[in-house]
């Protein structure tokens, strides 16, 4: 049974009475009601202790009611949605919720790890950069890890996110951050100017402070204002507004991310839907009106539990009905912080006192003070007499040297108020301080973008709607919309007066950093060591660098900085802002590119017949590509494999090369452009025939290799390796419209266009004659070695034949529409079932170009040149060519280069393995005699044994030679004979059959 | 990021590809070793205004010419950079 709601107010607050919802903390049962953030349901149990800190293991309780909270981190949810350092004061409740703090071992009561606590001189700055130093290898072994355990926040689920998150892209014309008065007031302006206006609201509810300190506003209540102006807005078509979506990056040409928590508050996505999504928003103009961030004093004891920021206290008691203390004092410099008092007397809470920093009290707060029965005491608090129960006795230092002490369960806080800069400097913009409010105002925010109402400091409820009105009026006008925005709404400014108070000297560890632990004297100390830049103090003593960023602490560190070093606050400077504003979560990067659909899959157009044929696929950059095709009784890959290199070699097989990238250059200097791009000359090329060409990068190495024929006098069909498809595409894209304008030529990228099938083996004529006309000739004379013509096939369907040879073998390609690859995979194996046709895969595809001492993709690595290749001969002297010049240079034509050469095992049974080293016979194998390594190696059907082709240096003047094969990876020792990488049918005798 | 492109319009960065400095000019056949290896390799790392060339890939698959400010990330001009890298014969 859950327990009461013992600090639950009776009939206020924003929360839906008439829907409990049970929840469970460290496993024990509470309720809570549907409006409530985690936060709020546990304050409203009168739990007050929620976590246990980084370093110390100090009880800490909730110190905010927002996004900047450094306390009250959770593990929210169990299993595989279990997420780590959710902020209690953000996660809405569901029913069924279950969190657990962090940090703490047995149990959060009893936490062992507290006696860090009576530890904690050795904890100071830079303790892990001063205790930990040596022995050096003791750091991987034995601190990191026991300081892992010891300090570190909540644990990874450690199981695959079994959600999925979306992506998506929005444009408007003015895009607003914040639904507080500022916020609707942009809004209303921009909407009614007639621009497209999106507005993202971090908070399940709009309204922001309205929500919690109401006011009056064209004379009437807040809410009543709220409610007409939410009315208005969504009654306008191009207003869209966002709530659970935080802002979080600002990023060039105006493009914005935002994350939408849109199932954060449910117990799991309702099926087929998404659990956030990250949104890229394209605005013209940006009207941030994210408010500000309540800043606390640093005095010791500051992070006791029931100890909270003022305006957090008067959000949970106003907004939740949830009452953080039965008896609350108030510590403040500013005027703002007496608002508290007013909302908590209102909901008939009692005041211990208010102790304010300031010289003067106005009467109108002196006479409620008196009215109510409560002390207005002048100074500061100097200590806090509690623990995890919460906060007992407050110490206060009277201005005049004089001590007091206040009996309070609950102090609350206010320092002041930061305009929330962060948006507004992530291109890298340097706020500004402002004296009259004591704080860093915007300054340098990104082109298009402004800061209005208590984001640029002006704090009044009047000032946050006139600016915001007045900024999202300017903005819809900037975007070219000039409709009549009306008259703003009004209301009056409060009074804001402020003495600035940062740090209050005392006994005790005073915490400006709650996530992070660190101490005004560690900042003390920071800069007794020298570490007086703030770049410096946040990295040395990690002031900020929490998953809070610092919300609550950056400018109370710099104050304390500037006092300690002699300079003012705006001397000393912030640090730089960067994106993320909160965390994202990395599966909202990565939306819905995960698992399978991680990258978009490319099938070739006879896929869904390989998945018939029970193929084996191997992922080849983006494509499947049918690896094998396995049969009944064969027990491994390499059976399969060598079945079907047999198969080809003895009779007749095809397979489906369409994944090569193919382009289709016209135009009457195609001749000469592809002269300019290969290193062999193209142009004298005969229509009809096809040459093998090789491209250089304008650096001398090889970029890429294939086949080009020339299908008519303006007309070539160039080939390009399957890897580089697009990348070839795109630099003869490069060349023909930068370097060589001049050229009447096109380009038109084709490989999806065309299905093409490589078709191989002594019978492959037997075959094709069953596919084409009868009337094409096929024979030698009639479509010798290297011809390439347009066909008819049976039926009438024009296709493309090329006469070229991967394998080795008597062997065509063909191609035909894609739309046709299907039916033609179907229709080989039908034609080719007399004479035995087996369908082969890459495997086999790649053994046959080994034994044939084709290069490929592992040859072809970037760092190899045309003779390395043994290619060098194709090199044109006649012409200028891209990577012509570079590649005379002395070290590319060094005779001592790698060049490719054969390799066998000189123990026949010994299986060889890519990547082994080449070291001269009798050496021990080191870096200076390594002399080039196996590049690609197969088991050949054909020789009976393992072969391969390395890279070796003056390879081909050694063919002979026994060299050694060192393999440290996987611990092998070998000798390989070097050999001429042609081992099959070295005279081309077959192909030319 | 957004780039105008000249024949597509406004489009967002994934759309581009980005190549590099777009000011050497690819010298004539016959240029000596020393003129290439510049072209190929010797760039300025420019604090300020530079031109560079992307691709816009994702769409009409125009080679552009892009002034950019390497401080503010501005971008001044777009234009197609047809023969910005071709030797000027006869110059």
């Amino acid at each position: 049974m859950a327990g009461a709601q013992t600090h639950r107010l009776g009939n206020a607050g924003l929360i839906d009475r008439s829907a409990p919802l049970n929840f469970r903390f460290d496993g024990k049962a509470f309720s809570g009601f549907q409006g409530d953030t985690l936060a709020s349901a546990l304050i409203a149990n009168g739990v007050k202790l929620v976590g246990r800190s980084f370093k110390y293991h100090r009880p800490r309780g909730i110190l905010t009611s927002g996004s900047e909270e450094p306390n009250a981190l959770v593990e929210l949810r169990t299993g595989a949605r279990r997420e780590p350092n959710t902020k209690a004061t953000t996660a809405e409740l569901y029913e069924g919720l279950e969190a657990a703090s962090q940090n703490r071992w047995p149990s959060l009561r009893h936490d062992v790890m507290s006696v860090n606590q009576l530890f904690a001189p050795i904890f100071v700055a830079g303790f892990y950069y001063k205790t930990f130093m040596w022995p050096a290898k003791f750091w991987e072994a034995i601190y990191e890890p026991a300081i892992r355990r010891a300090a570190g926040l909540g644990r990874a689920a450690g199981i695959a996110d079994p959600d999925h998150y979306d992506k998506a892209w929005a444009h408007c014309d003015v895009l607003i951050a914040g639904s507080g008065p500022a916020g609707l007031a942009a809004a209303l302006s921009a909407g009614r100017s007639g621009a497209r206006v999106i507005l993202c609201e971090e908070d399940f509810t709009l309204g922001g402070r309205l929500l919690s300190d109401g006011g009056t506003i064209d004379g009437l209540p807040a809410a009543a204002w709220l409610s007409k102006t939410l009315d208005e807005l969504a009654a306008m078509p191009d207003v869209r507004i966002i709530p659970r979506t935080t802002l979080f990056g600002v990023y060039d040409g105006g493009t914005y991310g935002a994350i939408e928590r849109v199932n954060d508050h449910l117990p799991s996505p309702p099926e087929h839907q998404v659990r956030q999504r990250l949104w890229r928003i394209v605005a013209r103009r940006c009207v941030v009106a994210a408010g500000a961030i309540e800043r606390p004093i640093v005095f010791a004891g500051n992070d006791t539990p029931g100890v909270m920021m003022a305006s957090a206290m008067r959000t949970y008691v106003a907004r939740y009905a949830a009452t953080p203390a039965k008896r609350i004092a108030l510590f403040t410099n500013n005027e703002d912080g007496w608002r508290t008092v007013e909302t908590a007397l209102g909901a008939g809470l009692q005041i211990a006192a208010v102790i304010d920093a300031r010289p003067d009290v106005s009467p109108a707060h002196r006479s409620l003070a008196s009215k109510s029965g409560f002390p207005v005491l002048h100074g500061s608090v100097s200590g806090v007499d509690g623990g995890k129960d919460g906060v007992r006795k407050i110490a206060v230092s009277l201005t005049g040297g004089a001590r007091a002490e206040v009996e309070a369960d609950g102090l609350a806080v206010s320092g002041g108020w930061n305009p929330a800069v962060g948006l507004t400097s992530y291109h890298r913009g340097r706020p500004t301080w402002r004296d009259d409010i004591a704080a860093f105002v915007p300054d340098g925010a990104p082109p298009g973008m402004v800061a209005a109402g208590a984001a640029n400091g002006d704090f009044g409820l009047g000032a946050c709607l006139s600016q915001g009105f007045a900024a999202g009026a300017a903005a819809a006008r900037d975007a070219g919309h000039n409709g009549k925005a009306g008259i703003a709404p009004v209301a009056d400014d409060e009074v804001f007066s402020l003495t600035p108070l940062w740090h209050v000297a005392g006994k005790g560890k005073a915490f400006v950093d709650y996530q992070h632990d660190v101490t005004a004297s560690d900042i003390e100390l920071a800069q007794r060591e020298g570490f007086e830049s703030v770049e410096h103090l946040k990295r040395y003593t990690t002031l900020g660098m929490a998953t809070d960023q610092g919300k609550t602490s950056n400018v109370a560190g710099l104050a304390i900085m500037a006092a300690v070093s002699g300079r003012s606050i705006p001397e000393t400077g912030t640090t730089i802002y960067r994106p993320p504003y909160v965390p994202v979560a990395i599966g909202a990067f990565a939306g819905h590119h995960r698992d399978e659909t991680f990258h978009a899959t490319r099938l070739t157009p006879s896929h869904h017949w390989a998945v018939e044929q029970g193929a084996v696929f191997v992922d080849t950059g983006l494509w499947k590509r049918a690896q094998w095709y396995p049969r009944a009784g064969e027990k491994d890959w390499l059976e399969s494999v060598t079945r079907e290199v047999k198969a080809v070699r003895g009779g007749v097989g095809f397979c489906d090369v369409s994944t090569l990238g193919k382009i289709d250059v016209h135009g009457s200097d195609a001749g000469a452009f592809l002269d300019r791009v290969y290193i062999n000359t193209f142009s004298n090329l005969a229509v009809g025939k096809a040459r093998y060409g090789l491209m250089l990068r304008e650096d001398g190495i090889v970029y890429d290799d294939g086949t080009t024929s020339r299908l008519a006098e303006d007309h070539y069909f160039l080939t390009t390796t399957t890897a580089k498809a697009g990348l070839v595409m795109q630099h003869l894209e490069f060349c023909r419209q930068v370097l060589f304008p001049e050229l009447d030529v096109q380009l038109t990228s084709v490989s999806d266009q065309w299905a093409q099938f490589s078709i191989a083996g002594p019978k492959t004529r037997d075959l094709l004659k069953e596919i084409v006309d009868p009337a094409e000739d096929l024979s030698n004379e009639g479509f010798p070695f290297m011809g390439a013509r347009e066909v008819t096939l049976r039926g009438g369907l024009k296709a493309r034949l090329f006469r070229i040879s991967f394998s080795g073998e008597m062997a065509f390609e063909i191609s035909v529409p894609a739309r046709f690859g299907d039916a033609m995979a179907r229709n080989l194996m039908l034609a080719g079932a007399p004479f035995g046709v087996t369908p082969y895969g890459t495997e086999a595809l790649g053994v046959m170009r080994v034994e044939k001492g084709h290069i490929a993709g592992p040859e072809l690595s970037g760092t190899t040149t045309a003779a390395d290749l043994g290619l060098g001969k194709m090199m044109s002297t006649k012409k200028d060519y891209i990577g012509r010049v570079m590649a005379g240079r002395e070290a590319l034509v060094a005779p001592d280069r790698q060049v490719v050469v054969g390799i066998k095992p000189t123990d026949k049974a010994r299986r060889l393995r890519s990547g082994a080293h080449i070291i001269p016979k009798g050496q021990t194998p080191g870096p200076g005699n390594d002399q080039g390594y196996v590049t690609s190696v197969c088991f050949s059907p054909t020789s009976d044994q393992w072969i391969g082709l390395a890279l070796v240096e003056r390879g081909r003047e050694r063919i002979g030679e026994i060299v050694h094969a060192h393999d440290p990876l996987r611990g092998e020792d070998y000798d390989v004979e070097l050999c001429n990488p042609v081992f099959y049918d070295p005279d081309g005798g077959r192909q030319r059959g | 990021m957004r780039i105008v492109c000249p024949f597509c319009g406004e489009r967002e960065l994934g759309e581009f590809t980005y190549l590099g400095d777009a000011k050497p000019v690819r010298p004539e056949a016959g240029a000596s070793e020393d003129e290439v290896f510049d072209y190929v390799y010797l760039r300025d790392n420019v604090a300020g205004e530079t031109s560079e060339y992307w691709y816009h890939g994702g769409g009409c698959r125009t080679w552009l010419k892009v002034t950019r400010n390497t401080l503010t990330h501005e971008i001044s001009s777009v234009e197609p950079a047809a023969g910005a890298g071709a030797a000027k014969v006869g110059a």
